[in-house]
């Protein structure tokens, strides 16, 4: 269970990650060690055990939608690499 | 004594009794920060003024009938908890300039019970290690010992607390990043169980596993700050509706007829001798006060790590996809859309990070679903079912925190499995949901502390903190103060 070079190019991609030359090769190494580690899990025969996505007894919490007053437009747009006129400003996606 | 060297009980009775102030208190805690954070690094972001300032508050409420729990008491924020106008970095370049609009829930109750916030505290980068060296910015450095590691990822916490640098601090525990780093600093830790406090405003890493514990000199001390911070918030969907008890109620220092559960396979090979030594000592002392030990097996203990890291990172690389540089954080232009997006990750995230996010992209894709992700929620199912047949006998489950002492700065950031192993024994509570404290049991040939680890089931801190104090009572390895 090795990953090719191809096959971290891929995730990279998925990821939206740029990775080096160096850091492929680096990564291609210490996942497949950490996967070689995770096959142990095959040993056990899960067929008739159901996932567990998370241990609360909780399923659709509601509460009444009362409006509420937003954070001011002011304090989010501060974080803001770039905002005008009230908006959050991106590299076009098409010119 | 030093004012900074005072438990938050301690200093709570000198307050009341009007033979301290706050902002004396305060202050002696900066001055200390001072003398020793050049060495020991435990805060990214300091705020002194801020710390005083509530520091004066706190005095001039004092005359009120009604105290606060926490009023005039010094505590200190693990920066992956948000602080409204305070920076808050994740110990990540990519968050480097974020300064949250608002305070977690958590923050808010820590001010609303009248504590001092003297800053933000070092933590591997999105809490991702198990030794603070994953920090963007810097190491910390184990107050026992500089040339080692405080243990991660909330390490700053922990050698904040344990060199005198605040009297408690909140941290977080994902797969033991609050226990780990309380056994490596010798002070206790406590993670809470899934849905007791508050994850609102708590940066996500792992949304199914992530709990804000806290960091403490003592038991009393750990149940006080968990009294604070527990209780339902309307602001997360996954925080429970139960009641909080008064959980310093619980310790009465009587654990006569308890059942302690010794489980089998938490004592394996690579387990440091003197590790082992220890806490097969406490378990001596906790049958010496009454309780009644019992072995215990969780049979797929073996096969928490992998499934904690497929798990972990496929939930990290989905909460972590926020990160794109268009309304916070880093943003490195690219030749488009899409590249600013590669380049601003590629450049923003440490390796470690970036690690994470690959193994949980990968074990999410198309192909590999099934075969890594599904099976690991299954195999969870079975780690969970070893805890719910072990509290059907037992009380509480004793083992070590970690299966060694504090390693050095360097000794594993070239091999991530081997850093990972440090959790061994921490991450099946996370996957359970359940809760777990670190304390203090003895000291290696070395001088470093050893932590005992006391978990419980689902909502069961009372049981857990009462068997903590008692045998913290029967000792004194959490009077010890490090060297520095």
């Amino acid at each position: 269970m090795i990953l090719t070079r191809e096959e971290v190019e891929h995730i990279a991609d998925l990821a939206r990650l740029a990775l080096t030359e160096e850091e492929k090769e680096r990564f291609r190494q210490q996942l497949s060690a950490v996967l070689e580690y995770a096959a142990r899990l095959q040993e056990l025969d899960t067929e008739a055990i159901p996932p567990t996505a998370t241990v609360l007894p909780l399923r659709n919490v509601m509460r009444p939608d009362d409006p509420r007053p937003p954070a001011p437009r002011e304090d989010i747009l501060a974080n803001a690499p770039e905002a005008e006129e009230n908006c959050f400003k991106v590299p076009a996606i098409w010119d | 004594m030093h004012l900074y060297d005072l438990t938050i009980h301690q200093a709570r009775a000198l307050l009341d009794a009007g033979e301290i102030s706050a902002v004396e208190l305060t202050q002696a805690v900066i001055d200390r920060i001072l003398a020793v954070d050049n060495d020991v690094r435990a805060y990214i972001t300091l705020t002194p003024e801020v710390a005083l300032e509530q520091a004066r508050a706190a005095d001039a409420m004092g005359r009120q009938p009604q105290k606060l729990p926490l009023q005039g008491i010094p505590i200190a924020v693990k920066d992956i908890i948000c602080t409204a106008g305070i920076p808050t970095t994740c110990g990540s370049r990519i968050l480097e300039d974020f300064v949250p609009p608002y305070d977690a829930t958590v923050v808010a109750r820590l001010k609303a019970a009248g504590a001092v916030i003297l800053g933000k505290t070092n933590t591997d980068e999105f809490a991702m290690g198990s030794s603070t060296e994953n920090s963007a910015f810097f190491p910390t450095h184990n107050p026992w010992d500089l040339e080692r590691v405080p243990g991660g990822s909330s390490g700053g916490s922990a050698a904040a607390v344990a060199a005198g640098e605040c009297l408690g601090a909140l941290g977080t525990d994902t797969g033991g990043s609050v226990r780990q780093p309380a056994a490596f600093c010798g002070i206790v830790g406590l993670k809470p169980t899934y849905g007791r406090v508050s994850r609102y405003g708590l940066i996500a890493f792992a949304s199914s596993l992530d709990q804000v514990g806290v960091l403490a000199r003592d038991v009393t001390d750990a149940a006080i700050l968990l009294s604070v911070i527990a209780g339902h918030d309307p602001q997360d969907s996954t925080s429970l509706d139960v009641p909080v008890p008064d959980y310093t109620a619980a310790l009465t220092g009587d654990i006569r007829g308890m059942r302690v559960g010794v489980p089998r396979e938490y004592f394996i090979a690579g387990i440091q001798p003197e590790v082992e030594a220890a806490v097969r000592a406490a378990l001596g002392q906790l049958a010496d006060l009454g309780a009644e030990i019992v072995e215990v097996s969780l049979p797929h203990t073996d096969y928490a790590l992998p499934v904690y890291y497929l798990i972990a990172p496929a939930e990290a690389s989905a909460n972590l996809a926020r990160y794109d540089g268009v309304r916070y954080g880093l943003r490195i232009v690219g030749d488009s859309l899409e590249d600013t997006y590669k380049q601003t990750r590629g450049r923003g995230f440490g390796p470690e990070v970036k690690r994470r996010i690959m193994l949980g992209t990968y074990a999410l894709s198309a192909g590999y679903y099934d075969a890594y992700y599904l099976k690991a929620q299954k195999v969870r199912t079975l780690i969970k079912g070893d805890f719910d047949r072990a509290f059907e006998q037992v009380d509480v489950v004793v083992a070590p925190t970690s299966p060694t002492t504090a390693f050095r700065i360097g000794e594993k950031t070239e091999d991530p499995l081997q850093m990972y192993l440090s959790d061994i024994f921490t991450l099946s509570v996370n996957l359970a949901g359940i809760c777990g404290i670190s304390i203090p049991c003895g000291f290696d040939a070395q001088g470093l502390p050893i932590g005992l680890q006391i978990m419980g089931p689902a909502l069961g801190e009372t049981t857990v903190l009462r068997v903590a104090y008692a045998y913290e009572q029967a000792t004194d390895w959490h009077t010890r103060r490090p060297p520095i």
